[in-house]
C-alpha cells in the first residue's frame, strides 16, 4: 500500500488491480489480498492453537511440560485402554478357571480363548525349548506327536507344567531316573553294548549279527524291565519312556544309547506354578493338547 | 484495499494478462423441453440416492436386511442378491472401467450427456440455484439484490437461503452415512445421539462440501476443479452431437425488423437477434454462439431459452440445437448433413462395454460359493509317529458364501492308507468327516494327515483334499505337498 493516505495508490494498467507501491527493477508487485476464506481460516487454526495450548500439554519447560486444563496425557489414555482389555480378560480367564478340560473342548468359544491365550503363552515361554509349534529338539521331546513320557491326558499335561520334571524346588516335581549304568560301575562296558543291540532288536532296529542277544535280554531284565517294562514298553508313571515305538528323544543311534546307559539321562524342566498364573497353565496344557498328540 | 478503477483497455503492444477476474454467474430461469428433462431426472436421481438405504432385501437371519450396504465391520459389500467378499473388490475395477467407457460411448454419441444432466455437481447445483431464485428472485432481482445495501429484507433472504442450502448439504450427508450401516437404525440413533462418532463427522465432511460446491463454487467445479472436461475436449470429434449455435443460419445477426428488411431485399440475414437470453440462462455463463468450448456443460438450456425467443419472433425453434460439427459444415457448403452415430469409435467402445460387462456378468453368475483354502503348517513340517508313521497337520480355511449354515463333508485322496483327521468334526454314518459352517462366514480347522512310512518317498508326496457340500452337491479340491523325512 502506498504510504501516504491522500495519494491514491498507482493503479495497474493492464489488470485494473492497485499496486502495493513496492518496485524492484521496474517490476511492480499488484496489491492482491489473500482470499478471505483462506484468511478465515487461518485465523481459525490460530484461535484453534490457542485452545489446544489451554487445554492440552503444549509448552515444554526445562523439566517438565505445561499439563494443560483437562489434564490429558496419552499415557492415561493408554492405561484406560489397557484396564478395558484387561477387564474383559479377566472375565474370560473367569471362564476357564471354571471349566474342565471337557467343557472347554465341548465349547467352541472356551476352547478358541484357551488355544490363543495358550499359543501365545507357548511362544513366550515354552518355544525356546520345545520349539515352534511344540517341534522338540534332541533332549526336548516334540509336543505335537503321539508319545508320551508322563502321559497325554490334559490332566497329565497340566501337572508337567505345574510341577515341572526333575525340579528341585518343586516338591510335587515329577522324579524319574535313568541310572548312569556305566559311569557307576554298575554295567560293564560289554553288558552295556549287548543290552543296546537288545533294545535295538525290540525295537525293530539293525542288530549286529555277532550280536549275543539273549545276553542282551537277561542284562535288561536286570537292570532295564523294572522301569521300562518286561517288553520295553515303558512306563509313564515312572516317565520312562517306551524303547520300541520310532520316537527317541536322544535319537536312535548307537552312540546315542550308549551314551544313555554309560551316563544316564536327566533332562529337567522347570516348574511353572508360580511362575504363570493357573488360567495361563490351564490354556497351555489345552494349546499344548491340540498341536496333535492331546489324548 | 482500494476500489480498483476500470481497467484501462490493452493495445497490442501489451501482454495480455494471465488471469481475469471471475463474474459471479445470475442464471435466469428458463423453461422448455431440456429444463422439464433435467427436472425429471433430478427428481428421480435425489429419490434413488435418498431412499435407496431404506430398501430392504431378505437375506435371512443374522444378515442385513438392508438392500444396499457397505457393511465395513463384516467386510461385506451388499447389492440387492449380490454379496461381495473383500477378495472380490475386482468387481469395482470391472465398473470403473465400465463407467469409463460408457462416459466415452455417451460423449461420442451426444456430448457431455453426463455434465448436463447427471452428474452431482450439476444436479445439487441446479437444486440451490432453485432455492436461491425462490429466496431471491429471478436474475435481475438477484444482481440487484447483491448491488443494493444490506437492509432487514435482504438479511433475512440471504439467510434464507443460506439456511435451507445448509439443510440440503446436512440432508445429503445424512443420506450418505446411511449406507454404511443399517439405515432405519442409524437414522434413530443419529436422532438420539447415540451414532458412532465418525456417522456425524461424515456428516459434517458432506455438508460442508455439499454447501461449498454447489451453493458457492458452482460452474467453478466444472471450469477450474473436474478432469472431465479436459479429457472431453480430446475425445470428441465432428460427428459428436453437441450442444450448438448454428451459425450457418443464426449470422449474420440482425434485429427482427432489420432481418425482415434484409430478407425482402434478398440480403442475407440471420436468424439471431442477438437477445443474449442463452447467455442470461446459461448456469456457467459462456456465450454458446462463440462455438464448443470449455466451460459449456451442455445441459440445454440455451436452447429451451433460444427456442422460446424464436418462437415469439416467429421464426423456425432450434437455432441453438444438438447438432454435429459435420452437420453444420455441411449445411454451410450446401450440402445434405449426415449422422453416423455408428462409426470405428463407438462401435468400438460398444465392444468394450460388452466384452467387460460380459465378463462380469459370467464371473458373477458362476461365483463359487464354496471355497477352501489349506494352509501346510511349517512348525513342525512333520512329525513322526510311535508307530512310525508320519503326520503333517494343515490348517483348512472353509468359506461358505451361502446365506445359509453348510455341512461340508473333508475326504483325502493320496497315498495308501492315509488317513485324516479333522479336529472339531463329526463324522457320518459313511465316517466321512463332516464340518458345519455359519452363514457367510469363514472357518479354520486343523486337520492331521497321517500316512505310513511305508508308501510314503522322502521328501515331497502329494495328497488332495476334497470338500463337498452335502446338499448342495457344490465341491472344491485342493492339492498339497505332505512331507516326509
Ligand atoms: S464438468 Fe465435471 S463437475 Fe462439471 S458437470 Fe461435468 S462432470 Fe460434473
Ligand atoms: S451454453 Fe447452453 S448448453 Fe452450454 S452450459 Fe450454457 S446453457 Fe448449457
Amino acid at each position: 500500500m502506498a504510504d501516504d493516505k491522500h495519494t491514491p495508490p498507482e493503479v495497474d494498467r493492464l489488470t485494473g488491480i492497485a499496486t502495493t507501491g513496492h518496485e524492484w527493477d521496474g517490476i511492480k508487485e499488484l496489491n492482491t489480498p489473500l482470499p478471505r476464506w483462506w484468511l478465515w481460516t487461518f485465523y481459525a487454526t490460530i484461535i484453534w492453537a490457542i485452545g489446544y495450548m489451554v487445554f492440552y500439554p503444549a509448552i515444554p519447560l526445562i523439566s517438565s511440560h505445561t499439563v494443560g486444563l483437562l489434564g490429558h496425557t496419552n499415557r492415561a489414555a493408554v492405561q484406560v485402554e489397557l484396564a478395558k482389555l484387561e477387564t474383559q480378560r479377566t472375565i474370560q480367564a473367569a471362564g476357564l478357571a471354571n471349566a474342565s478340560f471337557e467343557q472347554i473342548k465341548a465349547n467352541p468359544d472356551l476352547n478358541r480363548i484357551a488355544l490363543a491365550r495358550g499359543k501365545a503363552a507357548f511362544g513366550d515361554n515354552c518355544m525356546g525349548c520345545h520349539g515352534a509349534g511344540g517341534m522338540g529338539f534332541v533332549g526336548y521331546p516334540n509336543l505335537a506327536d503321539d508319545d508320551w513320557i508322563w502321559g497325554g491326558k490334559p490332566e497329565q499335561i497340566q501337572q508337567t507344567i505345574l510341577h515341572g520334571i526333575r525340579w528341585e524346588q518343586s516338591t510335587d516335581t515329577r522324579v524319574g531316573n535313568m541310572p548312569a549304568f556305566g559311569r557307576t560301575g554298575m554295567l560293564k562296558r560289554d553288558e552295556i553294548a549287548e543290552s543296546v543291540e537288545y533294545v535295538r532288536s525290540l525295537a525293530g532296529l539293525d542288530v549286529e549279527k555277532s550280536a549275543n542277544l539273549a545276553k542282551g535280554k537277561e542284562v535288561f531284565a536286570a537292570n532295564c524291565a523294572s522301569c521300562h517294562g518286561d517288553e520295553g514298553k515303558g512306563n509313564q508313571e515312572l516317565g520312562a519312556p517306551s524303547l520300541t515305538d520310532a520316537i527317541w528323544l536322544y535319537g536312535n543311534s548307537r552312540a546315542a544309547m550308549t551314551e544313555g546307559l554309560v551316563n544316564g539321562r536327566a533332562g529337567a524342566m522347570p516348574s511353572w506354578s508360580g511362575r504363570l498364573d493357573p488360567v495361563t497353565i490351564k490354556a497351555l496344557t489345552v494349546y499344548v493338547g491340540s498341536l496333535g498328540g492331546g489324548q | 484495499m482500494t476500489q480498483p478503477s476500470a481497467p484501462v483497455p490493452y493495445t497490442d503492444d501489451d501482454d495480455i494478462p494471465l488471469f481475469a477476474p471471475t463474474p459471479k454467474v445470475y442464471p435466469q430461469k428458463v423453461s422448455g423441453t431440456y429444463r422439464r428433462i433435467k427436472w425429471g431426472l433430478l427428481i428421480v436421481g435425489m429419490a434413488i440416492y435418498y431412499l435407496l438405504p431404506f430398501v430392504r432385501w431378505d437375506r435371512g437371519p443374522n444378515l442385513p436386511d438392508q438392500a444396499v450396504l457397505v457393511d465395513f465391520e463384516r467386510r461385506r459389500f451388499y447389492f440387492f442378491f449380490i454379496e461381495l467378499w473383500p477378495q472380490e473388490v475386482y468387481y469395482f475395477t470391472g465398473l470403473l472401467i465400465l463407467a469409463a467407457i460408457i462416459l466415452f460411448l455417451m460423449n461420442a454419441l451426444a456430448g457431455r450427456v453426463w455434465c448436463g444432466y447427471l452428474c452431482p455437481q450439476t444436479v445439487w447445483t441446479d437444486l440451490f440455484l432453485r432455492v436461491e431464485r425462490f429466496f431471491e428472485g429471478d436474475r435481475r432481482d438477484r444482481i440487484k439484490l447483491d448491488d443494493a445495501p444490506w437492509t432487514a429484507d435482504k438479511v433475512a433472504r440471504k439467510a434464507g437461503k443460506h439456511f435451507v442450502w445448509l439443510m440440503i448439504a446436512w440432508w445429503t450427508g445424512g443420506a450418505w452415512v446411511l449406507y454404511f450401516a443399517d439405515a432405519p437404525t442409524l437414522v434413530r440413533d443419529l436422532a438420539t445421539f447415540q451414532a458412532p462418532f465418525t456417522a456425524y463427522v461424515w456428516i459434517g465432511i458432506l455438508t460442508t462440501t455439499t454447501y461449498i460446491l454447489a451453493g458457492h463454487l458452482r460452474e467453478q467445479v466444472c471450469l477450474h476443479m473436474c478432469p472431465w472436461p479436459r479429457i472431453q475436449a480430446a475425445l470428441t470429434d465432428e460427428h459428436a452431437l453437441n450442444v450448438s449455435y448454428r451459425y450457418d443460419r443464426g449470422e449474420p445477426r440482425m434485429s427482427v425488423k432489420d432481418a425482415k428488411r434484409a430478407r425482402e431485399a434478398e440480403q442475407p440475414a440471420g436468424d439471431c437477434i442477438d437477445c443474449h437470453q442463452c447467455v442470461a440462462v446459461c448456469p456457467t455463463g459462456v456465450d454458446i454462439r462463440q462455438g464448443s468450448q470449455l466451460g459449456c456443460i451442455q445441459c440445454g438450456l440455451c436452447i429451451d431459452a433460444c427456442d422460446t425467443v424464436m418462437t415469439k419472433i416467429g421464426r423456425p425453434t432450434r437455432l441453438i440445437a444438438y447438432d454435429t460439427d459435420e452437420a453444420i459444415m455441411a449445411r454451410e457448403v450446401g450440402q445434405t448433413p449426415t449422422y453416423k452415430p455408428i462409426r470405428a469409435r463407438t462401435m468400438l467402445y460398444a465392444a468394450v462395454i460388452a466384452l467387460v460387462g460380459g465378463a462380469m456378468v459370467y464371473q458373477l453368475a458362476t461365483r463359487a460359493f464354496l471355497g477352501m483354502n489349506l494352509i501346510h503348517d511349517r512348525t513342525p513340517l512333520f512329525v513322526t509317529l510311535r508307530d512310525g508313521s508320519i503326520r503333517n497337520t494343515y490348517t483348512v480355511r472353509l468359506i461358505n458364501k451361502r446365506t445359509e449354515s453348510r455341512q461340508i463333508a473333508l475326504t483325502i485322496d493320496g497315498p495308501t492308507s492315509v488317513a485324516m483327521d479333522v479336529q472339531g468334526a463329526t463324522p457320518t454314518s459313511d465316517w466321512r468327516p463332516i464340518v458345519s459352517v455359519d452363514p457367510d462366514t469363514t472357518r479354520e480347522i486343523r486337520v492331521l494327515v497321517t500316512i505310513p512310512r511305508s508308501s510314503l518317498q522322502s521328501g515331497t508326496n502329494m495328497i488332495r483334499i476334497k470338500a463337498s457340500d452335502l446338499f448342495a452337491g457344490e465341491t472344491v479340491t485342493i492339492a498339497e505337498n505332505f512331507f516326509a523325512p
